[in-house]
């Protein structure tokens, strides 16, 4: 039977397992939405900004593992979409992101908003289509779902003229996909693995540094078993937090510019690393001329243009990591590395990087702290982009996998508050946390308004310092104290959750933060906390632009050692 | 890691939109095509693209790497330094006069070139070769002349079985 292209949509995306939606209507997809009563088992979560469509597909997608869905109309709902769309590249998140476009007979006449939306997300997505016919979006759909969930995933945008979701077509959805220019490896190199084996059998100062390749791989007990069995510390990037259970002994933590410094020392002081599901980014490596300078470096992706970009490889095995690990560690012997172990723990105890100096004010530090113990480590959280992201990634001991959403590669403030709800949408037995700064959480405040409106269950802790508080850091370390612009004037956060009917409260003191934090746990409903924190108070370790990993500013040095 | 002029040898699928995204590449990852001929190859559906571009050679095995994770990118081969074919193809639209016509003819004759077109006061010679035939012919003629040139860039293929 003769199917509506919105029909063929629907039904598409229903084959695919798609369950939600994230969008805003306009024009160019009216007709889309019109079929939506048609199918009630698609739910559809009406956002307040395009960008928090994107963001909330990619929280779900990162929360679920699967793609995540969003939907926009041409022109500005398009474009409104593309910062989250190059959000999701950057950090390997599938999304298939679906445009309406002006009717074909219009395409290349400037008609009123049109905008060239698969040119414009070119060098943004893993691939896009603007789809010529009814007749070819069941193919389409099918491709782009597998292109964005298989080898390295990211974001397929698939830009639908208005007339195509009009007319009607054959409606048969293909089982297979025929896509002769795509290819992963999933296998590794049985060779390369048997050298890796070899050099990890002679090391004496190994290191695993655990990305975010392992979580899409879900790899997470193919990587316990490695570590150990082989004995070998476990560091991880950014994204790699919740790769590895954060209360293991052989965690030690983040590396990078805001890494741990006994994390650092190891990578600098290793034989042998062997970096899995990794990119090798600036912001981990530091300066990539004194990274790892001892070390023979493995590295294990499923992207071959890894492999070499930022860092020369001594052993490169392309594959899925999974697959990679399971057969690595049926050759891996036991071994064990106790004086290296008991060298990192000295660091460890001679660089507290975590401990929480005593002080009178209300330090961030101490807020994440709460939050991890009020949820035993248990929770999701969701970070934004700057001081609180290090926070939260540093002081929060994340012991379930998967549990960090937060964006690394591209950076998004903003990002926090939709992407908490697609996490919150994506996994609703799930405590959700969503841990802002005041600066990224006014940039997609609106979409408290979704909360209100689907009654989305997350709580939100905003690191209020009054600062655009990353940059502040700069301009007193680098720019002599001179706070350009980045001091805010804020509005009463209580009151705006409260205009939007979510409860909230502000704490002043730390006498005041596990109450609040229960309060909000105990609240069945969204709720909002305001943590007005020492506005001044700096991201500790740090590693400066353009210096080596080995290079680590400590200070302040504690004062006096609190209990945390 | 000199800097050299790399050959890359693309098999892509004949659709909208290929040619930007292979273009587009190259600019994100900073390179300057210097010559870039495309057409139908062997397959239905599969254009061969033939791309040139200068730069050291990780980074081109980088964009090469990148360029192949394009989707409809088939296959791309760095095919420098292997035992190649390469061939230009241009037109050359030189001043001609009664007195200069003759010895032109000479030249193009030489270059086993053709003559395409003859006007009163000019010819259009037609020329095959790599580009240092192509670049030689070019100075010869500039002598009398050149009014317009248009070259296809450089075409290439790997010699012998596959
Ligand atoms: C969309 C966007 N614009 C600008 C920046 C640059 N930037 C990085 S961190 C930062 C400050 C963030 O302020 P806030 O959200 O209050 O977080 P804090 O660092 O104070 O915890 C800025 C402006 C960015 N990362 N993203
Ligand atoms: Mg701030």
């Amino acid at each position: 039977m003769k199917k509506t292209g919105a029909q063929i949509l629907c039904e598409s995306l229903i084959r695919e397992g798609v369950e939600v939606i994230f969008g805003i209507l306009g024009g160019a997809v009216l007709p889309i939405y019109d079929t939506f009563p048609q199918y009630p088992q698609l739910r559809h979560i009406l956002v307040r900004h395009e960008q928090g469509a994107a963001h909330a597909a990619d929280g779900y997608a990162r929360a679920v593992h699967k793609a995540g869905v969003c939907i926009a109309t041409s022109g500005p709902g398009a474009t409104n979409l593309v910062t989250g769309i190059a959000n999701a590249y950057m950090d390997s998140s599938p999304m298939v992101a679906i445009t309406g476009q002006v009717a074909r007979p219009f395409i290349g006449k400037d008609a009123f908003q049109e905008a060239d939306i698969t040119g414009i997300t070119l060098p943004i997505t893993k691939h896009n289509y603007l789809v010529a016919g009814a007749a070819e979006l069941a193919k389409t759909i099918k491709e782009a779902f597998h292109i964005a969930q298989t080898g390295r995933p990211g974001p397929v945008l698939i830009d639908i003229p208005r007339d195509v979701q009009e007319e009607k077509a054959e409606f048969v959805y293909p089982d297979k996909v025929d896509l002769p220019g795509y290819k992963f490896v999933s296998k590794g190199h049985s060779v390369q693995i048997k050298r890796a084996v070899k050099l990890l059998k002679e090391a004496a100062r190994p290191v695993i540094i655990a990305g975010r390749g392992i979580i899409i791989s879900q790899a997470y007990d193919e990587l316990k078993e490695l570590a150990e069995k082989a004995q070998i510390p476990v560091i991880n990037t950014l994204l790699g937090i919740g790769a590895f259970p954060g209360d293991h002994v052989l965690n030690f933590g983040m590396l990078g510019m805001h890494g741990l410094a006994y994390a650092n020392l190891a990578v600098q002081n290793a034989d042998v690393v062997i970096a899995i599901g990794m990119r090798f980014d600036d912001r981990a490596t530091a300066n990539t001329k004194d990274f790892a300078p001892q070390a023979s470096i493995i590295h294990i992706d499923i992207d071959p243009a890894e492999i070499g970009k930022n860092v020369p490889i001594d052993i490169p095995i392309v594959g899925d990591v999974k697959s990679v690990l399971k057969a690595m560690n049926k050759e891996i012997e036991s071994r064990n590395h106790l004086d290296w172990l008991s060298q990192l723990e000295q660091w460890r105890s001679e660089h507290p990087s975590l401990e929480i100096r005593q002080n009178d004010g209300l330090l961030p530090q101490y807020v994440i702290r709460q939050i991890s113990e009020a949820t035993r480590g248990d929770a999701i959280i969701v970070t934004g982009v700057g001081q609180n992201q290090m926070w939260a990634a540093q002081h929060y001991i994340y012991t379930k996998p998967n549990s960090l959403i937060s964006s690394g590669g591209l950076g998004t403030m903003g990002f926090e508050l939709p992407a908490a709800i697609g996490a919150k949408v994506g996994r609703p037995e799930e405590t959700v946390w969503c841990v802002a700064g005041d600066g990224g959480f006014q940039m997609t405040i609106q979409e408290l308004a979704t909360i209100a409106q689907e009654n989305i269950a997350i709580k939100i802790a905003i690191i209020n310092n009054g600062y655009l508080g990353m940059v502040r850091q700069w301009q007193e370390l680098f720019y002599q104290h001179r706070y350009v612009d980045t001091k805010l004037w804020n509005p009463d956060f209580v009151q705006i959750a409260e205009a939007y009917d979510i409860p909230g409260v502000r704490v002043k003191h730390r006498e005041e933060v596990i109450p609040a934090i229960q309060k909000a746990m105990d609240y069945p409903g969204p709720f909002l906390i305001d943590f007005i924190v020492e506005p001044e108070e700096n991201v500790y370790p740090m590693v400066q632009p353009g210096e080596s990993l080995s290079q680590i500013l400590e200070l302040p040095k504690p004062e006096v050692p609190s209990k945390y | 890691m000199f800097n050299t002029r790399h050959t890359l040898v693309a098999l892509v699928e004949d659709k909208p939109g290929v040619l930007n995204r292979v273009a587009s590449l190259f600019r994100r990852r900073d390179f300057n095509i210097e010559s870039l001929a495309v057409g139908r190859s062997e397959q239905l559906g599969l254009s061969r693209m033939t791309v040139v571009v200068g730069g050291d050679s990780a980074k081109v095995e980088q964009v090469r790497k990148q360029l192949d994770k394009l989707i409809n990118v088939v296959k791309v081969t760095d095919i420098t330094g292997e035992d190649i074919v390469t061939r230009e193809l241009a037109l050359i639209k030189v001043k001609a006069t009664a007195s200069t016509r003759s010895e032109i003819i000479q030249i193009v004759d030489i270059f086993r070139a053709n003559i395409v077109d003859v006007a009163s006061d000019s010819l259009t010679v037609e020329v095959t070769g790599d580009e240092d035939k192509v670049n030689s012919l070019l100075e010869l003629l500039r002598g009398f002349g050149i009014k317009e040139v248009s070259r296809t860039g450089r075409i290439a293929l790997t010699r012998g079985a596959i």
